[in-house]
């Protein structure tokens, strides 16, 4: 049997110095992606520090945000009063992901953590860089359909898997972590990496740092919103394209708008400049269409994914027209 | 009527193979190679058996000899299906994770942890796995080379290839990739040699019979020395029929330790070690006149086998007998590759061929601006075609009408994309199923006890259809005892024979048996009434005695009435004991010709912006005899539909070629509809008996709830959006 310690602290600063010390301990909360990895040889983790025990599971406003603890579960969070009120395009992407099953066991730091699917990734008879650095990327040449069109690497053509990390990102979150060294406030849109040259590292936390929480800081993005996801079946399946739309209207005109992507790349792909260009323009198709178009700029399809050049733009024509209203 | 065992299924008090727990048993796991052709180098067991808790590492420079392997009847020619891989013989690889050594320890963990520790180096080969890329390389079946009248050999009616020169014609090719049943349950079993020539298996099969045959032949040990319990089975869909590689590799471990050995599959080993429906490419060329009548068909198929073993299923037989056509051709070949044996997957063949020749109708129906109902309609045939015999029975048109009338398909445009909820297209299809009533010999014991119960036994088995519901109501209606007082046990080799869980023939079979026993126990209580000192029953014959809720009464004079069990005590019997087997009639078999029907509607909605697919209505509709149990018939073909917008909308295996190795070998990956993927689905039956195929008039529902249901989908997808997609599945980015 693989032997591996198993530890449940009480206090965050035994957790993060556990994990500190001991390059190979990894913080496991609900478990939904952790146990899967290990149960198929693709992590091999020493210890196991359970923060279960911790008390970080608490939504609450906190000086003009939504604060959302680290072990708040996704299915909580998806029906809380507080994030249905301010932020119901979070409730939205929570609820479009997995099955209720493991959004009920699965956390909101653990879905940040969340690896990616790729099938090269999950197994250890293919390469992978991610899991083996330096035996290649299997999707680059191989089945590529689930894969990213922005950001990626001649290293890693994989994307994020995360919902909830598509509405974070796009509005704006920030990632509350504590760590050895002290606590810091990562912005949403630098927590996760592009690949690069080191698809081994997937986020930016150094070793031992714990999220906390997440504050989502409140917006005028409360009625106009959508998050549309595309997938093969209509439940428990990752997003081909999904869009995560936003809209602040005056009328029938764009005050202005928030707008990022998922399953397209490595971390969740925020759209700023469609959003600057939707800015003060008035909410038709036209438009839409437009803002869709600058989206795609400097997207790159492989062999089985080109369908998300089309299916990109169309998607997030579709999130903004359902956000707004337009028929 | 409830199912018999539904509340131990639902309780979880229902036992499943990998359930039982035997003393001192050890758990074994298999281990898969790497590569997909080649041959085992070197294999490095040395720190497998130095793990903790490890009793064995068999593999094949070790293993124990299966003495009926020897035995190949013709060792230069390929396999028919049935005859599995044989495990262990040499070091030859012929599929990505071909098993290569089985690690058996004291507990599961601990077998899992060392199964990871055995290290094979290969001298790989070129494979070939890619279908497209090897179409030129597909045969002839052996069987129809051998003999050409063979059904899987060619077939011509009339013209061959007689579409070519029509004026009005469609020539469409359409491809289903691999599909794999995945059953809830993982395919499992515990071997026990209770002694060195007695072998008891728990195993998850469909095939009770088959099992101990295969095994008392391989172990070359008598029959009877073989006992297999698979009590309940978690759904199968096929993959139960034959014995598979893991089976043997559990029996060889529970042999070479001394102790009962079990072993369960892992989900990404049920991708590679247990079958699937095979990938297959068709074309159909069909001509009609202007008014409709199809005037040729030609449909050719091609299906994936492995290199080791000859799979064929009979994809193109509807072709052959479920329109007028004066002129049909057919033509089938498999092409081996690199991969595992397919085995058959409900609806097997009949599935694969209805996507390409229903498609192809609603097709032909298209260019000729007509109605795919009124088409169907016009090339309605009363008779066989192929065999020209009159049918058994065939209540097709009344299905239609029925099935037309529910879904509503005069709400259907012939134009596509006319009819639309808000910015979704709506469309309507259909497509037809068909599948041979099949109907085989069985055996039946039925006691009725002294105080008025009935306890029957045969060694079929009930992989979720509700068998045992089903016998339990042919026997209190047929002998006049309420239900609860009945029990059927099957899933034991110890039972009086029957075949195979499989072709839909199951109630039609058994069934039969079931009624032979009971006009057994009828005609012996009447001659025990008859034989009374009082005379009231004086006369007494079967037709003039009426058996209801558990008595016998003279049907002229009720007031002679006795209960069985009285009659039992009267005759100072403790039970009295039947055994019946029941064979089909072969010369009716001559005189007609026995198909299940089915037609399935669907209506779907589709986005045009994102290629969202909504299946938002399904009604499928059966002509399947008299129905025995609504419920559970009703089931079978709810399950049948979802199974069939799996096949349409979400199922499909990918496999990297360059390894030969699946990348969707998981329930995250490979995409079994869920819930919300099926709308409300209703289930219609026409509910005629066919008393010429069996007593009970009875016809198989399994299949013919799965074969039409993709193409009616397909169908409702084109007249939505005016795409037709002949690749399945059909996903959103096919639709954009």
């Amino acid at each position: 049997m693989i032997q591996f310690q198993y530890v449940k602290p009480s206090k965050p600063k035994a957790a993060i110095d556990t994990v500190a010390k001991d390059q190979s301990a990894v913080f496991i909360a609900g478990g939904t992606n952790l146990v899967d990895l290990m149960k198929r040889g693709v992590m091999n983790p020493e210890k196991l520090v359970d923060i279960n025990k911790l008390p970080l599971r608490k939504i609450e406003r906190e000086n003009g945000n939504v604060r959302i603890g680290a072990l708040a579960l996704n299915g909580a969070v998806a029906e809380d009063k507080l994030v249905l009120e301010k932020h119901p395009l979070l409730a939205q992407a929570l609820n479009a992901g997995a099955s209720a099953q493991l959004r009920n066991m699965a956390t909101v730091g653990g879905n940040m953590m969340q690896r990616v699917r790729c099938p090269y990734f999950y197994d250890t008879a293919m390469p992978c860089n991610k899991r083996e650095p330096g035996t290649g990327c299997g999707a680059l040449e191989g089945y590529n359909r689930m894969h990213a069109i922005f950001g990626h690497s001649d290293k890693c053509i994989a994307v994020n898997p995360s919902d909830m990390n598509v509405a974070l990102v796009a509005l704006d979150a920030v990632v509350l972590v504590s760590g050895p060294k002290g606590d810091r406030k990562i912005p949403f849109a630098e927590f996760h990496r592009l690949p690069g040259d080191t698809p081994q590292i997937h986020t930016n936390l150094q070793q031992g740092e714990l999220i906390m929480a997440v504050d989502v800081p409140e917006n005028p993005y409360t009625k106009n919103v959508n998050y549309l996801k595309i997938r093969d079946r209509n439940s428990y399946a990752f997003a081909l394209v999904s869009v995560a739309a936003a809209l602040d209207l005056d009328g029938s005109t764009i005050k202005s708008a928030r707008l990022a992507m998922g399953g397209v790349a490595h971390k969740p792909w925020r759209l700023n400049e469609a959003e600057q260009f939707l800015a003060g323009k008035p909410a038709t198709e036209a438009t839409f269409r437009q803002a869709a178009q600058l989206a795609m700029r400097g997207a790159k399809a492989f062999e089985h994914n080109k369908f998300k050049l089309t299916l990109g733009p169309n998607t997030i024509v579709q999130a903004l027209k359902n956000a707004s209203g337009v028929a | 009527m409830d199912r018999v065992d539904g509340r131990l299924k639902v309780t979880g008090a229902a036992k499943y193979s990998a359930e039982y727990e035997l003393p001192n048993m050890a758990h074994a796991v298999l281990v898969g190679s790497t590569i997909a052709k080649g041959s085992i180098k070197s294999l490095d067991t040395k720190r497998a058996e130095n793990a903790p808790g490890v009793l064995a590492v068999l593999h094949y420079q070790n293993a124990p000899k299966v003495p009926g392997y020897a035995q190949a009847a013709h060792p230069t020619e390929p396999k028919p299906v049935g005859q599995p891989l044989q495990l262990f013989i040499d070091n030859q690889i012929h599929f990505n994770d071909h098993p290569i050594a089985v690690v058996v320890a004291d507990t599961l963990e601990r077998a899992m942890y060392a199964a990871k520790l055995v290290k094979a180096q290969y001298n790989e080969e070129k494979h070939a796995t890619d279908f497209n890329r090897n179409t030129a390389k597909a045969f002839l079946p052996t069987a129809a080379k051998r003999n050409p009248k063979h059904p899987l050999g060619d077939y011509v009616r009339g013209k061959e290839d007689a579409y070519k020169i029509e004026p009005l014609k469609i020539e469409s090719e359409y491809v289903i990739p691999t599909e794999f049943h995945n059953p809830m349950e993982l395919q499992s079993i515990i071997a026990h040699w209770e002694a060195a020539d007695k072998l008891t298996v728990y195993d998850k099969t469909q095939a009770v019979m088959g099992t101990q045959n295969a095994f008392a032949k391989d172990w070359k040990i008598p029959v009877e020395n073989v006992k297999v319990i698979a009590t309940f089975v978690g759904g199968a869909f096929g993959n139960g029929l034959h014995t598979w590689p893991h089976e043997t590799a559990a029996i060889m471990a529970a042999k070479k330790v001394n102790r009962p050995v079990k072993l369960m599959l892992t989900r990404e080993q049920m991708f590679t070690m247990v079958g699937y429906r095979p990938h297959a490419w068709q074309k159909v060329g069909m001509s009609a006149t202007k008014d409709g009548k199809i005037t040729a068909i030609t449909h050719e198929a091609i299906g994936q086998t492995s290199s080791y073993e000859e799979f064929t299923e009979s994809t193109l037989q509807q072709t052959r007998m479920m329109y007028t056509s004066p002129n049909v051709t057919t033509r089938y070949r498999i092409l081996p590759l690199d991969v595992s044996t397919p085995i058959w997957m409900r609806g097997p063949g009949e599935a694969t061929g209805a996507f390409a020749l229903e498609s192809a109708l609603d097709e032909m129906a298209f260019v000729l601006g007509m109605d795919p109902l009124e088409f169907r309609l016009i090339n309605h045939t009363d008779k066989d075609p192929e065999k020209n015999l009159p049918w058994s029975t065939k209540y097709l048109k009344e299905a239609m009408q029925m099935g037309a009338e529910r879904i509503g398909w005069s709400k259907r445009q012939l134009k596509p994309g006319m009819v639309k909820n808000g910015e979704w297209l709506v469309g309507y299809g259909m497509g037809v199923g068909t599948f041979g009533a099949n109907r085989g010999r069985a055996k039946v014991k039925a006691t009725l006890h002294k105080d008025g119960t009935l306890v029957m036994q045969s060694a079929t088995t009930d992989i979720g259809p509700g068998t045992g519901t089903a016998m339990v109501q042919i026997a209190a209606q047929n002998l006049g005892l309420p239900p609860e007082k009945i029990v059927f046990e099957l899933g034991s080799s110890l039972y009086p024979p029957s075949p195979s869980q499989g072709g839909s023939a199951t109630v039609a079979t058994v069934g039969s048996a079931v009624h032979a026993a009971c006009q057994a126990l009828k005609q012996r209580l009447t001659s025990m009434v008859a034989g009374n000192a009082d005379t009231s029953f004086k006369g007494a014959t079967v037709e003039n005695l009426t058996f209801k809720d558990g008595y016998v009464s003279m049907t002229a004079s009720p007031s002679a009435r006795l209960s069985f069990a009285d009659i039992l005590k009267q005759q100072n019997l403790p039970e009295l004991e039947v055994t019946e087997e029941s064979t089909p009639d072969a010369s009716l078999r001559q005189k007609y010709s026995m198909y299940s029907y089915s037609v399935h509607f669907a209506e779907v909605q589709v986005h045009p912006l994102t290629g969202q697919i909504k299946v938002t209505n399904m009604v499928s509709c059966a002509d399947a005899g008299t129905i025995i149990n609504a419920k559970t018939a009703g089931n079978q073909m709810v399950g049948g539909a979802v199974g069939g917008i799996g096949m349409a909308l979400t199922e499909g295996a990918v496999m990297d070629h360059r390894f030969g190795r699946y990348v969707t070998k998981d329930l995250a990956e490979y995409h079994v509809p869920v819930h919300a993927d099926a709308p409300n689905i209703s289930s219609l039956f026409v509910n005629k008996p066919d008393l010429i195929n069996n007593p009970n008039g009875t016809k198989g529902i399994g299949e013919i709830a799965i074969i039409g249901v993709a193409p009616a989908i397909a169908n409702a997808i084109f007249n939505a959006t005016g795409k037709r997609i002949r690749e399945l599945p059909i996903t959103p980015d096919k639709l954009i």
